[in-house]
């Protein structure tokens, strides 16, 4: 394995682990922040921004901004097909927050399609090597 | 419930296509390496860029269309069920970016969607 191979896996779980983390949390703040409004939600311009610049839903908003920044990144040199399928491991994270944090009643479906969803993620990142441009230009 | 279902389709539809554009772009401007540029210069060079703003627009509404989506449904459901733009994004990525997409990475997209179908149970 060449330098470069592994400065690149080292850098690609760091972004991964950002994108992840900021995404998980980002959710369940938003989804907080959206539950304990005084007012309906809607698109009028008052109600919109109030709720957009309520605590929960800024620090959600901040956070999403974060996982939006690293993913980018991350697309620069990995391939959309493999970034997708392991950041989506946030995804399920979250609906497990929901059920912890919000107290959400998770019903056998639900919970069967999130580990589906775990389970088509995990067969894309465990069975497959990264595609990155670096290791393309490795290789040839 | 017809609202939440009509949200996760608009949610789908935009983050799929921004994060088509988003790749176009990013690949186009190359690995992004930050010990050797300041990170101003950087963004700066990625404002310019068309597809970049796009992207960036269709990622807006497909995250108002999530604040909506999380006021009237669960965070248990409204999380999962965008997971859905993973098999629009998959097919994308083959027919679009032209990326090779193995027989596991199929799989993976086909287990998402019936996942994200048996939310709708």
């Amino acid at each position: 394995m060449s330098g470069t191979d592994a400065r690149i896996r080292l850098k690609t779980l760091i972004f991964l682990l950002i994108t992840v983390f900021s995404n998980c949390v980002g959710d369940l703040s938003l989804k907080w922040g959206m539950g304990h409004q005084r007012q309906h939600f809607s698109f009028t311009p008052r109600v919109f921004l109030q709720t957009l610049f309520s605590p929960w839903v800024l620090i959600g908003v901040v956070l999403l901004i974060v996982w939006l920044l690293s993913r980018m990144a991350l697309l620069s040199w990995a391939d959309l097909s493999y970034v997708l399928p392991l950041t989506s491991l946030g995804y399920v994270l979250t609906a497990i927050l929901g059920r912890f944090f919000l107290y959400e009643r998770v019903s056998w479906s639900r919970w069967s399609g999130t580990l589906l969803i775990v389970a088509g993620t995990a067969m894309v990142g465990l069975m497959t090597r990264p595609n990155t441009t670096a290791q393309q230009k490795d290789n040839s | 419930m017809l609202l939440p279902w009509l949200l996760v389709a608009t949610i789908i539809v935009c983050t799929a296509l921004g994060d088509l554009l988003q790749s176009i772009e990013m690949k186009r401007h190359g690995e992004v390496r930050l010990e050797d540029g300041r990170v101003g210069r950087l963004l700066k060079n990625l404002a310019r860029r068309k597809y970049l703003i796009l992207a960036v627009f269709l990622m807006a509404l497909s995250f108002f269309a999530f604040m909506k989506l999380l006021a009237v449904a669960d965070l248990s459901f409204s999380v999962p069920a965008t997971a859905g733009s993973f098999v629009l994004e998959t097919l994308l990525a083959k027919l679009v970016l032209g990326e090779s997409v193995d027989w596991r990475r199929w799989t993976g997209a086909f287990l998402v969607a019936c996942g994200v179908a048996l939310l709708a149970w």
